[in-house]
């Protein structure tokens, strides 16, 4: 071995270093990104926090001139809009996923099917909102007219509907997955049992799959939860408790979305940032019941 | 008198707990071919990935005992520069897929940042591949993906791309088991060539191939060294009943 | 006895396939309506002008979309050139050093990150990069943007090298490569395609978000070359022009609203491409 060589492996093994050294940098950056996360919410509610407690949660009035603020309406409204797209959505997903995960494996529907459905979760919220505002707000408006409501148009059904499209193709992708990995030998032993198609659906594939279509309506509904864009723009945006589908309200995301950069004085801002807090901590609650069950399910 | 290249004193491998070899004492000559021998899960892969220092990759993977590489002790070496000394060749041939034939044999040199003028590189590339005797079949494709050749081809792009670092050692893992008898034999003879410049230890479960091409025999068993000898003398006459048992077919 | 008739079976069969062939069909038509309403309405808004002029006062008509398009363009870059590094590297970290804690903490970590609304990292960027400064900057749009395609490209990153045999990395360093060189110049190169594509969804994630870029970017009626001011861009556009009360605005919301599809579509189809082409056999 001569000189240079060992200068060389000197060189290189500094090269080394640096190298594990800037990977490990990159994994304390991911790490810490979730820290601050979690810090720069609660720091920035405890102004919030202490001044109303736990009143917040359940308190509706939110008045920026007097410094009162209380959550209750938004819960609410994020509450509502989301489980109602849920029930939406129930039926087209599970028809979804059993077109392309039983009766149409493969071949040009399933194709078309397929990337029509990833086009469809490709569309930014914005669009959605945009296309919700001029064309389902007004079908509802004259809908509402017939029935003899007040016709905003705008509001909690109408929000409902766009969220029921929106996470059509995330509680779709799950089930159809599960619903494709039924193993050929036990369909195989009902259907030479007699049974027809809809049988071994119903008694064979559902039962075995019950906690992997599961698993996917709570990621959709994680998904709802935190959507924005276009429910702010077909909500309404009114801070009241919502008395009926038909009325306006507002969501935790349209809140902060609408009055995040009007907002004056301390209190306010951090209202509205106690408000992101719940939000969060609501979906990372949702999101990880939603993968244990996948976890479960896929052991 | 033959010279020792390589040698190892009261060698040790573990995985974990898990003690794979066993004061392991062999000296190797320069210039020869020793088959590596015995049943699976005798040691015989571990063996020679620890001459590499490729052993130390797994994890949980550590050693007790010495080799010695022209009587410098392995650990004292960088890994990097025992392994440009001590080449390997692997059982599935694996050329790199994103380069040609011509970058696959001069990978050595690239990867290590060694610096070379277009005709020395050529004459790298050029006389490596006569050395695996596969100059003549791509010496016109030169810049084609490595991945389109056949599995022999492959093995022999491998073994060139190993000799263009002119190491001093080539440690061979079953390097035929993996290809048609065709193949194989042409490899078989092309290591029988490749011991006029290095030393070659060959790790094989062909028999038929040990007894071919083979100048020393070594047989593992259960992680310890058996016996090791002239391979015309221990196939004809083993001394332990191991060996004897092995060879006669009794159990692989 | 007549209810488990066989004849009666096969009619509930049938009519199950039935609806659930329309029910499955059904889905594609808010799709369907979506776009062509799009393509509709924008199609007549696009023209040169619109692409290169500033946007008019309110209430007037005409103007253009390009400091949006710029400013899209503008966010998107630095979004990508703070994601990408970080990206690879901690999922080059993640397949490589897979039993660590510090990789346990991490996957955790992301899939946290992975669920987080897009308003409250929104939220986060504003607290971390425009409250210390006091003033709105595409750079902190940016930020929040990066935030969100960060679980992306690690994902994608760490799922292409799983795919690595160890034989190819195992050859690599027989031939006495340093290890970073191993990865640098044998593996990454190899999974190029995949962590691409990756690179490629984690942009069509982001180019449509709106909600991060509210408080941050906060959006400019001017042209802005600058990350540190306040910038425009398409979906910040769209939102701002699709509420407002003139219909002039609404013209321009949907031209834009037709070029911002365009791209993502285009994004996601080179994509799917790029995987088949790119695709290293082993």
């Amino acid at each position: 071995m001569n000189h240079s060589d060992i200068k060389n492996i000197h060189l290189l093994s500094l090269k080394e270093r640096i190298f594990k050294g800037l990977l490990v940098f990159a994994i304390l950056t991911v790490i810490l990104i979730v820290v601050a996360l979690f810090l720069t919410l609660l720091i920035n509610s405890w102004p919030s926090i202490k001044e109303f407690g736990i009143k917040f949660i359940y308190t509706s009035t939110w008045n920026p001139v007097k410094d009162q603020f209380g959550a209750l309406p938004f819960i609410v409204g994020t509450l509502l809009t989301s489980f109602l797209a849920l029930i939406i959505c129930a039926p087209f997903s599970v028809a979804l996923s059993l077109y392309l995960g039983e009766y149409f494996k493969s071949g040009l529907t399933s194709t078309v099917l397929q990337n029509a459905i990833e086009l469809l979760a490709g569309i930014p919220s914005v669009i959605y909102g945009f296309w919700g505002l001029f064309v389902l707000v007004p079908i509802i408006r004259s809908l509402e007219m017939e029935i003899g409501v007040p016709p905003y148009g705008l509001g909690i059904l109408s929000s409902s509907l766009i969220l029921a499209v929106m996470i059509i193709p995330y509680s779709a992708s799950v089930s159809r997955e599960v619903i494709s990995l039924v193993p050929g030998t036990l369909k195989e032993a009902a259907y030479s049992l007699g049974a027809t198609r809809f049988e071994v659906i119903k008694k064979i594939i559902l039962p075995y799959t019950w906690s992997g279509i599961l698993a996917g309506i709570i990621l959709a509904l994680g998904r709802a939860l935190g959507e924005t864009m276009a429910v702010t723009m077909v909500i309404g945006n009114t801070n009241n408790l919502p008395t009926s589908i038909f009325s306006t309200g507002n969501t935790m995301a349209s809140v902060i979305a609408n009055e995040f950069t009007e907002a004056q004085g301390n209190i306010y801002l951090s209202s509205l940032i106690e408000i992101g807090l719940i939000l969060f901590f609501i979906t990372m609650i949702i999101n990880f019941i939603g993968k244990r069950i996948t976890k479960r399910f896929t052991l | 008198m033959e010279s020792t290249v390589l040698r190892t004193e009261d060698f040790n491998a573990f995985y974990g707990d898990h003690q794979v070899l066993k004061k392991i004492n062999i000296k190797i000559p320069r210039n020869r071919i020793i088959a590596i021998m015995g049943p699976s899960g005798c040691g015989k892969t571990t063996f020679i990935r620890c001459m590499n220092r490729i052993h130390e990759l797994t994890p949980d993977a550590h050693t007790g005992g010495k080799i010695f590489l022209d009587n410098e002790n392995i650990n004292d070496i960088s890994p990097i520069l025992l392994r440009r000394r001590v080449g390997m060749v692997f059982q599935r041939p694996n050329p790199f897929p994103t380069m040609s034939i011509y970058d696959n044999v001069i990978a050595g040199y690239k990867l290590n940042g060694i610096k070379l003028k277009r005709e020395e590189r050529d004459a790298i590339v050029e006389e490596a591949l006569k050395g695996a005797s596969l100059w003549e079949e791509v010496k016109d494709t030169l810049y084609n993906k490595g991945t389109f050749l056949s599995g022999g081809q492959q093995q022999r792009l491998c073994i060139s791309r190993a000799i263009a670092m002119k190491p001093e050692v080539l440690l061979l893992d079953e390097p035929t088991s993996a290809l048609d008898p065709i193949s194989s034999s042409k490899i078989e003879d092309l290591i029988y060539e490749l011991k006029e410049k290095y030393t070659i230890i060959i790790v094989t479960h062909n028999m038929q191939q040990a007894a071919r091409i083979s100048d020393k025999t070594a047989f593992f068993y259960l992680g310890e060294l058996k016996e090791y000898g002239d391979t015309k003398q221990m196939f004809t006459n083993p001394k332990n009943e191991k060996t004897q048992s092995y060879i006669t077919g009794r159990f692989s | 006895m007549g209810n488990n008739s066989l004849g009666f079976r096969k009619f509930k069969d049938s009519l199950f396939k039935a609806l659930v062939v329309i029910f499955a069909l059904v889905t594609t038509l808010p799709l369907i309506f979506i776009l062509f309403y799009i393509l509709k309405q924008g199609f007549s808004a696009i023209n040169w002008h619109f692409l290169v002029s500033l946007p008019k006062p309110v209430g007037e008509s005409g103007g253009g979309i390009a400091n949006a398009l710029v400013g899209t363009f503008l966010i998107v870059i630095v979004a990508s050139i703070l994601a990408i590094p970080v990206g690879i590297g901690a999922g080059i970290y993640l397949s490589e050093y897979k039993d660590s804690r510090l990789a346990d903490w991490a996957r955790s970590g992301l899939e946290v990150l992975n669920g987080t609304p897009s308003i409250v990292l929104g939220i986060m960027a504003y607290l971390l990069v425009v409250a210390p400064v006091k003033h709105f900057s595409a750079f902190s749009g940016s930020v929040a943007l990066a935030f969100m395609m960060l679980p992306v490209i690690i994902r994608t990153t760490e799922e292409t090298l799983k795919l690595m045999p160890e034989t190819l990395k195992e050859a690599a360093l027989a031939l006495g490569t340093p290890y970073y060189r191993v990865i640098l110049k044998v593996i990454l190169p190899s999974g190029a395609s995949g962590i691409i594509t990756g690179i490629m969804l984690s942009v069509a994630r982001i180019a449509g978000e709106t909600a991060p870029l509210l408080f941050t970017a906060f959006g400019n009626q001017f042209m802005n070359y600058n990350i540190f001011k306040p910038t425009d861009s398409l979906p910040l556009l769209i939102f701002n022009y699709a509420t407002s009360p003139y219909d002039n605005s609404h013209q321009l919301a949907w031209g834009a609203s037709l070029i911002l599809v365009f791209v993502i579509l285009i994004l996601n189809i080179f994509s799917k491409l790029a995987v088949k082409k790119w695709k290293v056999q082993f």
